[in-house]
């Protein structure tokens, strides 16, 4: 079984595109579609403040892996959304397909629920073209 | 298989350091971090456990350059050796396009090397991949223990138990002291990397 995707360039300035107007428009920080075996896919930022991308997509790989794992152990397959809060920024991770996590940088100033609504129309626009 | 970014021309290249727990994976991407520090733009990512012991993963990005237009982007991460992290272990080889598998030169440490390649060989098995048939490279580490008197397996007795069927570039090695760090990091990047090059065409 080969975990990577591949995308041509159309793919992928279609999913930019996407991302761009559900999520970066709407004042996301920071948007990264990856695989599971960390890589980066896609990657968009808005403002001045940029993140160690590559480092973040490698560790949130790993906390999927594990969260999965605790998942199986109370009977559950996945868990499927999660959200992590920090003072400032919070992160919020949502699987898009098998093996492909879109993982979402955010601050104050853009509601969990609004974001969750927005992420789950990008989520259902990719799909579509993967 | 290593994504390949066509618009960005960016390929991003996962090297796994593979081995029994204690045998200085880490060790080597410390020595890397310091070495290469002007190449690399990030801090080295570690996830540790009381007792300074690998729980997750360590992390290394760094950038080699360009191969046919595309900038190669090495990953190196290493596993946690301890046996109880099997299920991590495995986590961490998804989509692995490298492997070095550190051993520990150590004679007590001899049924432990073997037990940890029997171990890669059946994770990689779970993704469908063959251990002969992925780009791999043997460090025997720890060479340094010899002159403090401590009883270390002779090269032959590695490549023997480790290496006879396998048979892939080896390299006697010393992660403390950087001996042969470079070396096995620069053959495992260029092994992985020609496998690649057809794909750029």
């Amino acid at each position: 079984m080969e975990f990577t995707i591949e995308f041509d360039k159309q793919q992928i300035e279609a999913i930019e595109n996407i991302l761009q107007e559900e999520l970066i428009d709407l004042g996301v920080q920071s948007v990264i579609l990856m695989d599971l075996a960390g890589n980066v896919i896609v990657n968009l930022e808005s403002g001045d403040k940029r993140h160690d991308v590559y480092s973040l997509a490698a560790l949130a790989a790993g906390n999927y892996g594990a969260v999965s794992a605790m998942a199986n152990i109370i009977g559950e397959q996945e868990f499927s959304l999660l959200f992590h809060k920090g003072e400032e920024e919070s992160i919020h991770f949502s699987k898009v397909v098998e093996d492909l996590l879109l993982l979402t940088i955010f601050n104050k100033n853009v509601s969990l629920g609004f974001l969750r609504l927005k992420v789950a129309e990008a989520v259902k626009r990719i799909q579509a073209l993967i | 298989m290593a994504l390949i970014n066509p618009k960005k021309k960016e390929v991003q290249v996962k090297i796994v350091y593979y081995g029994p727990g204690r045998g200085g994976k880490t060790t080597n991407l410390e020595y890397i971090n310091r070495k290469f520090k002007k190449r690399i733009q990030s801090e080295m990512v570690t996830v540790k456990t009381y007792g300074d012991r690998t729980l997750f993963f360590d992390f290394l990005p760094f950038d080699i350059g360009e191969i046919k237009g595309h900038s190669i982007k090495i990953q190196l991460y290493t596993v946690p050796g301890q046996v109880k992290y099997n299920a991590t272990r495995r986590l961490v080889l998804r989509g692995v396009d490298g492997i070095v598998f550190v051993a520990d030169s150590m004679d007590l440490r001899r049924e432990m090397n073997i037990r940890s390649l029997q171990n890669l060989k059946e994770n990689l098995e779970t993704f469908n991949k063959n251990i002969f048939n992925i780009p791999l490279v043997m460090q025997y580490n720890k060479r340094d223990l010899e002159e403090e008197g401590i009883p270390i397996l002779s090269i032959d007795t590695l490549q023997k138990d480790l290496n006879s069927r396998l048979q892939a570039p080896f390299f006697p090695a010393s992660a403390v002291r950087g001996d042969n760090v470079a070396a096995t990091m620069k053959k495992i990047i260029a092994f992985t990397v020609s496998s690649l090059r057809k794909k750029l065409e």
